[in-house]
């Protein structure tokens, strides 16, 4: 029997580590999957919740986060790529004129 | 009280007459400003006939309620107008006198390019000025003494693009204020006191006052400061500096506005109020302190004088303080009585004066006129007449009316044979400097440049005939003239035997019983000591005459040696007493100082300015340090979010432990 | 008690591997790292009864996410990473910020709520057939809505992804 909190807990370990992540990390695909390792992270705790209540529709709402995450992905690589093509880098430092 | 439907009309046809001159005047022929001014002017004169030949003393006074205005409380003022004996008089002089001028302006004023402005002027003074002496309410009498100084301003500025007409204008308007001052604390405290400002029954409830002969209280304030909004408005001691300066402005307004109707207005507000003053005989002598010593200051300024619209400037004043004397001394009707015979030779004189200037190109100054009476047959004739008239000299009209206040001066119960000293000393100075005035102008020989009447270029008139040298003035201008001539002449006789007076004693009732009662008694002591100082007053008038004659006539070279030998007397006298340059040092130079040092630099500049200004460049300095965090870097943003992201998440859990 | 040792054995990886791909400079590494976290979190969603969600986790997440991710890396020819100056705001205030928030919430959990309920193991058994009847009855509309989603993200993908030379050849070619 495991407290729910401690499901919790790794979840928001998990969600931190993907804001460091976000943070410390200079390459934009790495960013990127810090983003994805906070998403997984949230889907934990819906999971958790889902089990805790007794309500299906969590689990069903992590599937929409999939979802979402993959047309993310999808669409975010996308960019990556027609930056790197203007920029030659994948350095996100060095990609600050806000504009291509 | 009889209603009388008629009353509202006399001053709204000059008023439409304004508006339709003002607005298409612009555009309009002369013909037609012309036929519209007079019209209505005209209109308004054949009204007041009307109403005149309708009014009976028994019925009198009249009224007419036109709008409701003003509903605060128990307070209530309405647009409505009055009409007793002394509204009859002043309406019938106003009228009168203002439409014989509008004609004389026809003539005066028809080369100017502004002519329907002034034409649109003039009636717009006129409106006022009826609205004051027909009003029934102090309020609405004080819409009337604004708009009439609104419209002395304007005329006195009328050639708006000369400095010194502009700066005459201002000084008018502001003085005056200064008097309104003193109108408006007035009437606050009738308002605070009577709960209204209704001429019947603000007099009702003064009626009921008991007469404070301590010499203080509170209808000795209303009084003082009554005079001290009439000062302003009639040019009286202090408040007199504006009026030779008015005479910057064309010389029908000299005629109607500085001689006849508008200074005249503080006199009537004077009488009108004359059951306030009655019971507050402090302020009563005030008024005649003043008065007198008007009279005779102004009559000192006048002889040296050498403009000759400025002479009679001077004149006017020691005039207007002749009838504040009579005010103050109890004889209002004698006051009302000169007030009446002041408005046909005044506004003679000076319209004569108009007629010389613009006979010789615009020249003013009276030692380049001389021997113009072969010249100007008419003008002289009467200029002749009114000069006689303002000196005294019976059967002419200012002597019996003259006569009329120096015999009240001395025998009334307020006043005292000071003020009949001064008043004939006053008299005296008057007949010299009038007739020195006609010496100067009409005898002689011509001391001009007979090119004069070429484009001279002079300020007041530019006026290029190419006659050469002086010439008469056209009949639209000596119609009036000789009109005013003839009122001049018998304008006195309604005076005789006490009729005029009899006329006026309805309005006047509270004083006028004992006032009639100390006549008789006065007069069965002393017809004989009346006749003797009619008869010192005479001699006065013909002892001026008789000085100037020699001065100015007989030997034109003796003015000079005296004053010569007077030095700084002459000097001080010829200088009005460096009476502007005091007030510019008392007055006038530290309120601009202040206002531009204090109001302007202090406060405009340095914290309304710099509000706005400082307001702006803060948001640029807050905006220059907020642009930082536009830094295009994402890895700021995101450490931006966290942060606050934390704060959020930090606030909630805070308020639910709070909470909980 | 196996419940216990399961859950700490998979959470373990999971950590590990989420440190691990803070820690590791070149991306693949990282990428390879993100697989394991996905991997054990199915095991994780297994142990709450799950099973539905655990697989889609491995075949979406892991098996299509994650290769496109691998694929990036392999395309870009994406290497170490370099030096460069990082943001000072992002270092300093944004991890302080987040390891605030994370204790914050932790000790929220742990401490003040009633979230110590316990879960049983299989605790919502996430049946296929009752997550589609109610992913089609009650969550149609957002199904839908998704579907069309995952069309725009591919059309908008292609077009940001595509090579200008490869339009003009296209151009050329129908032309």
């Amino acid at each position: 029997m495991i407290p729910l909190s401690y499901y919790l807990l790794l979840s928001g370990i998990l969600f931190v580590c993907g804001v460091l992540g976000f943070l410390i990390k200079r390459n934009i695909i790495t960013i990127f999957m810090s983003i994805e390792l906070m998403l997984n992270g949230v889907n934990l705790s819906f999971v958790a919740f889902a089990a805790h209540w007794h309500a299906l529709s969590g689990q069903v709402f992590v599937f929409f986060v999939m979802v979402v995450a993959a047309a993310e992905a999808a669409v975010g690589l996308a960019i990556i790529i027609a930056v790197y093509r203007t920029r030659e880098t994948l350095n996100v430092d060095q990609v600050n004129l806000l504009k291509l | 009280m009889t209603p009388n439907p008629y009353l509202w009309l006399v001053p709204i046809l000059p008023l439409a007459g304004a508006a339709i001159n003002g607005f298409f005047g612009r555009r309009s022929s002369k013909k037609a400003i012309t036929a519209v001014a007079l019209a209505f002017c005209g209109a308004a004169f054949c009204l007041a006939l009307l109403i005149a030949s309708e009014f009976s003393s028994a019925s009198a006074p009249y009224y007419f309620n036109l709008a409701h205005w003003l509903r605060s409380g128990s307070f209530q003022v309405d647009f409505s107008f009055y009409l007793d004996q002394l509204s009859l008089v002043m309406l019938l002089v106003v009228t009168g006198v203002g439409f014989l001028i509008h004609i004389y302006s026809v003539g005066y004023m028809w080369d100017d390019d502004g002519y329907y402005r002034f034409m649109s002027y003039m009636n717009l003074f006129m409106f006022f000025m009826l609205t004051l002496v027909l009003a029934k309410d102090y309020l609405v009498m004080f819409i009337g003494w604004e708009g009439v100084g609104l419209s002395s301003y304007l005329l006195i500025g009328y050639w708006f693009t000369k400095d010194s007409a502009a700066a005459a204008g201002k000084k008018a308007f502001i003085v005056n204020r200064i008097g309104d001052c003193g109108f408006l604390i007035a009437l606050f405290l009738m308002i605070k006191h009577f709960h209204s400002l209704d001429f019947t029954k603000v007099f009702e409830q003064v009626n009921a006052w008991p007469t404070e002969t301590a010499g203080a209280g509170l209808l000795t304030a209303i009084g003082l400061l009554l005079m001290v909004g009439a000062a302003g408005k009639s040019a009286q001691i202090p408040l007199y500096v504006w009026l030779p300066d008015a005479m910057e402005g064309p010389t029908p307004v000299s005629a109607l506005i500085h001689a006849a109707t508008m200074v005249t207005a503080g006199v009537y507000m004077v009488a009108r109020s004359s059951a306030i003053f009655e019971r507050a005989p402090m302020a009563m002598v005030v008024v005649a302190i003043i008065g007198t010593l008007t009279a005779l200051f102004a009559a000192t300024i006048g002889i040296a004088q050498t403009d000759i619209k400025k002479v009679l400037a001077y004149s006017t004043i020691s005039q207007l303080g002749y009838m504040f004397m009579a005010c103050g001394v109890g004889a209002f009707s004698a006051g009302i009585f000169h007030l009446m015979t002041h408005a046909f030779f005044k506004g003679l004189l000076f319209l004569a004066a108009g007629s010389v200037i613009h006979g010789i190109g615009g020249e003013q100054d009276m030692r380049k006129m001389g021997g113009l009476r072969q010249y100007m047959p008419w003008t002289f004739l009467t200029m002749t007449i009114a000069t006689f008239a303002i000196a005294g000299f019976p059967p002419f009209a200012g002597f019996f009316s003259k006569d009329e206040i120096l015999w009240k001066a001395y025998s009334s119960e307020y006043g005292s044979w000071v003020f009949w000293l001064i008043g004939v000393i006053t008299a005296f100075i008057t007949s010299f400097y009038m007739f020195r005035l006609w010496f100067l102008t009409f005898f002689g020989d011509y001391r001009g440049t007979a090119a004069q009447g070429d484009a001279h270029g002079h300020d007041d008139h530019s006026h290029g005939h190419g006659h050469g040298g002086p010439h008469e003035s056209p009949w639209v201008m000596l119609g009036p003239l000789v009109v005013l001539a003839f009122l001049s002449l018998i304008g006195g006789w309604i005076g005789i035997g006490g009729r005029f007076e009899h006329f006026l004693a309805p309005v006047f009732q509270s004083g006028s019983a004992a006032e009639l009662a100390h006549e008789t008694a006065g007069e069965a002591a002393g017809t004989g000591t009346e006749t003797l100082l009619m008869l010192i007053s005479v001699s006065a008038a013909f002892l001026g005459l008789f000085l100037a004659w020699t001065l100015y006539f007989r030997r034109p070279q003796l003015p000079a040696r005296i004053a010569a030998s007077l030095g700084g007397l002459y000097q001080a006298v010829a200088h009005k007493y460096y009476i502007d340059e005091l007030y510019n040092v008392l007055f006038v130079k530290p309120l601009i100082d202040g206002s531009t040092e204090i109001l302007w630099h202090g406060v405009d500049q340095n914290v309304i300015d710099a509000t706005v200004d400082n307001s702006a460049s803060a948001a640029r300095e807050v905006s220059d340090t907020v642009r930082h965090m536009q830094s295009g870097n994402l890895r700021s943003y995101a450490g931006w979010v966290a942060a606050g992201g934390a704060v959020v998440i930090a606030y909630m859990i805070w308020m639910g432990v709070w909470v909980r | 008690m196996l419940h216990f040792i399961l859950f700490l054995f998979f959470g373990a990886i999971c950590v590990a591997g989420a440190v691990n791909l803070l820690v590791q400079s070149h991306p693949i590494n990282s990428a390879l790292s993100l697989i394991a976290v996905m991997a054990s979190l199915a095991a994780e969603y297994l142990l709450l009864g799950a099973e539905f969600v655990a697989a889609v986790q491995v075949i979406v997440y892991a098996g299509a996410i994650m290769v496109l991710f691998v694929i990036t890396i392999m395309l870009l020819n994406a290497g170490k990473e370099e030096r460069s100056k990082g943001s000072r705001v992002a270092i300093l205030l944004g991890v302080p910020g987040v390891l605030i928030g994370g204790v914050l919430v932790a000790w929220t959990l742990l401490y003040r709520s009633n979230m110590q309920a316990p879960v049983p193991i299989g605790a919502l058994k996430g049946d296929p057939a009752d997550i589609a009847r109610l992913l089609f009855h009650n969550f149609l509309l957002p199904f839908e809505v998704t579907s069309v989603l995952i069309l725009i993200a591919i059309m908008g993908a292609v077009v940001l992804a595509i090579r200008p030379e490869a339009v003009a050849r296209g151009a050329r070619k129908d032309g």
